[in-house]
């Protein structure tokens, strides 16, 4: 055991700090499910990817900077740390990204990964459908083989980023007969395709963050296809735990949530109870006990390990443990807690409630925390079906 | 960066784990418990034999010289077993202290405890209590400003029968003298603050192992256990239940870890360190046993039923050590009054 960082990841460090100091815009940039919001978003990740830090853990050949996973976690705490803006294209580089580097032909790993990583191609992501929400395994939209095309006839839901995105990944049922998780493929579909409908759909943040996906009579070529016909669904858990804890949810952005909530109690702290001093101090606590988990999981994948099951704790540690961060933030806001930023009264509730609205919103994607639930305990207790 | 185990602390682990199996039994536990002293020297000694209680004393001294980042591994296995002897109080926490004391009173008992024909019991102003004093050879207790090194003619011990059996408690009085005074000032302070933290560091790590064990003893019974016709584990109500039990454990753990390094490496963070692993590991434990037993339903409210060994040792870690009020203000005190860094990157040092 050795919890030093050597002159490697230091000098690592240095290097991010620097060039982050450097172009991090000054002033935070809107949001990325507003049209201006996308346009600055996209202008940012073609800068941060002329940098070369646009995905620091990816080969260099796709567009990364060939950095390892541990230099993976300094580089987050060093972008959370310069407030740099969120990742419009965090379905691309986070999710489907790992899926192409496991399951992809050499050909679409030339052509997606570069465009993946520099935010060229936008991407949202297709799993839901009207029926198949958290029992995904009853996908009922085709994608059926014509020639050397698949032919999509269905409808997406609460595609995330739908609305501003390029292109969609998700799973289609390519065996018309088949049932649950088999006959299903993972298809990538550009969203200008006739016969693909886009529409977006307002959140409880007021922004249109998701959409519906409709597919009538789509046409896709087969080298669309990512892993082989009818095993979409291994392809797609098979980088289910990025998305639940490593890549898309790493520490900082909770260390950074923990340490601005202490700064707010420390600027309202004649309002503030014992109770809700100690409510704060044991959220810190637990960002700091989510990074701890994080470098210990990171020093076991660098000794060859796998993400599997486990990846179904981190989704419930951190998806609860951001929630009763906004809560208590808005606890100390107390009569401010409601005001929206542009009200007169507003001064300084900053952006606490928009923030609750959307982790909110973490216990439900990804998997709702009452299946991670269900994952521990079927997969890592033990415990009958 | 490595938060691995090397090897020979893994192996250590794994050959404690079997040896407790077999020799602490809840048979064994329970025979303990009736046990006038509730300890076993024949136990006592075996444990010595496979290196546990002299585990940080330097070899010099009849040790192994292994640090607190394998003890941790080996403390969860004795809260695993609810194992009934005084591994953190001796081997834990007098060991370092002895160590760093020195002199003759490290070479007369040092080599006594790695052999395991000694107990030392430690006593701390954060507890009006003493474990294990009644079967200690050796007293180290403060007295102030204070740290004295008492034999038992010399001290006066009430035992205060308590909640968990396995872990014997008593009151001490006794009287300081020229004679038994071995430091005093910044510097018995110091050795008090260091032991403090090693206690509370091992109750943690024990806590872990506590509350794994609560785990599988209600997963193993859930299985099995029939009603409507199944497993009653196969109801979300009882899954989910236990599955909060393992998020917090496994979020536990590594704090419980880091702690153990800083301790080892004496970080100038060691006490900020301690008090959150002593904090997530004893709470961790708590909700194990508050769940297991929510779990077993009326079987595990039964004196008959094994449960208890572990529910009354998850408890009794709490108040040990400092209890969890006291090390929830060293950490508010610290984080709130801005002392130390926070904020990504600030989890080790070096970083942010």
């Amino acid at each position: 055991m050795d919890l030093t960082y050597d002159e490697r990841e230091s000098l690592f460090r240095a290097e991010a700090r620097a060039w982050l100091e450097a172009n991090v815009p000054q002033a935070p940039l809107p949001s990325f499910d507003t049209a201006e919001g996308a346009r600055a978003h996209r202008a940012w990740e073609k800068r941060l990817d002329a940098g070369g830090w646009a995905m620091v853990p990816w080969p260099k050949e796709y567009g990364g900077r060939g950095a390892n996973l541990l230099e993976w976690l300094v580089f987050e705490e060093e972008y959370y740390r310069a407030r740099a803006p969120k990742r419009i294209n965090q379905n691309g580089i986070f999710l489907l990204g790992p899926a192409i580097m496991e399951h992809g032909t050499p050909a679409q790993k030339a052509r997606f990964l570069p465009r993946i990583a520099s935010s060229e191609e936008v991407w949202a992501q297709g799993w839901s459908e009207p029926n198949a929400g958290s029992d995904m395994a009853a996908i009922t939209t085709t994608a059926l083989r014509d020639g050397d095309h698949y032919v999509i006839q269905g409808q997406k839901t609460w595609a995330s980023r739908g609305a501003f995105a390029d292109w969609l990944f998700g799973l289609f049922r390519t065996d018309p007969t088949s049932e649950r998780h088999h006959g299903l493929t993972f298809i990538l579909v550009p969203l200008d395709t006739p016969g693909v409908t886009v529409r977006p759909i307002a959140q409880l943040d007021g922004e249109t963050g998701f959409a519906e996906v409709f597919f009538d009579g789509a046409r896709v070529p087969v080298e669309h296809r990512l892993g082989p016909e009818g095993e979409g669904w291994g392809v797609a858990m098979s980088t289910a735990g990025f998305e639940r804890g490593l890549m898309l949810r790493s520490p900082a952005r909770f260390q950074d949530t923990a340490a601005r909530l202490v700064a707010l109690l420390r600027e309202n702290d004649a309002a503030a109870s014992e109770t809700l001093r100690d409510e704060v101090v044991r959220c810190w606590m637990g960002a700091e006990a989510y990074a701890l988990e994080t470098y210990r999981t990171v020093s076991r994948l660098l000794a060859g390990g796998r993400i599997g099951a486990e990846a179904s704790l981190n989704k419930i540690f951190w998806s609860e443990l951001d929630i009763r961060m906004h809560e208590l933030a808005l606890q100390i806001l107390g009569d401010r807690a409601e005001l929206l930023p542009e009200a007169p009264a507003a001064h300084g509730v900053g952006s606490w409630l928009d923030a609750y609205l959307f982790a909110l919103s973490g216990p439900i994607y990804a998997g709702t925390n009452e299946i991670q639930r269900n994952i521990v305990a079927e997969r890592i207790l033990g415990l009958p079906r | 960066m490595d938060f691995r185990h090397g090897e020979d602390p893994l192996l250590f682990q794994e050959t404690v784990r079997d040896f407790l199996a077999k020799e602490c039994t809840p048979e064994a536990v329970r025979a303990l418990w009736e046990a006038k002293t509730g300890r076993s020297p024949a136990l006592w000694k075996k444990l010595a034999e496979i290196g546990v209680t002299g585990l940080l004393a330097a070899e010099a001294h009849g040790g192994m010289g292994f640090d607190e980042t394998t003890l941790v591994l080996l403390l969860e296995e004795a809260g695993r077993a609810a194992l009934p002897e005084p591994v953190i109080g001796t081997a834990a926490v007098a060991v370092p202290l002895l160590s760093e004391l020195g002199g003759p009173l490290a070479g007369e008992w040092l080599p006594r405890i790695a052999a395991g024909e000694a107990v030392v019991a430690v006593g701390h102003p954060v507890s009006p209590f003493v474990e294990d004093a009644h079967s200690a050879d050796l007293l180290l207790l403060p007295s102030g400003d204070e740290l004295h090194a008492v034999r038992p003619p010399d001290v006066r011990i009430t035992l205060q029968p308590a909640n968990d059996p396995g872990r014997r408690i008593a009151t001490v009085e006794f009287t300081p003298t020229a004679a038994t005074r071995v430091a005093d000032g910044a510097r018995a302070r110091a050795l008090l603050d260091a032991a403090l933290d090693r206690g509370a560091l091992a109750c943690a790590a024990e806590a872990l192992g506590v509350c794994d064990r609560l785990l599988a003893e209600a997963v193993a019974y859930t299985s099995q256990r029939k009603q409507f016709g199944k497993p009653v584990g196969s109801f979300q109500a009882v899954k989910h239940m236990l599955a909060n039990v393992k998020v917090r454990l496994e979020y536990a753990r590594p704090v419980v870890w880091r702690a153990a390094w800083s301790v080892a490496k004496a970080s100038p963070q060691r006490a900020l360190h301690v008090s959150m692993a002593k904090l997530a590991a004893t709470e961790a434990a708590a909700l194990g046993a508050r769940n297991a037993l929510q779990a077993h339903g009326a079987i595990g409210y039964t004196w008959e039923q094994d449960l208890h060994l572990w529910m009354r040792r998850a408890w009794s870690l709490e108040q040990s050590w400092g209890r969890n009020p006291f090390h929830l203000e060293r950490v508010r005190s610290q984080v709130l009054a801005g002392r130390v860094p926070i904020g990504p990157g600030t989890t080790f040092l070096g970083g942010a």
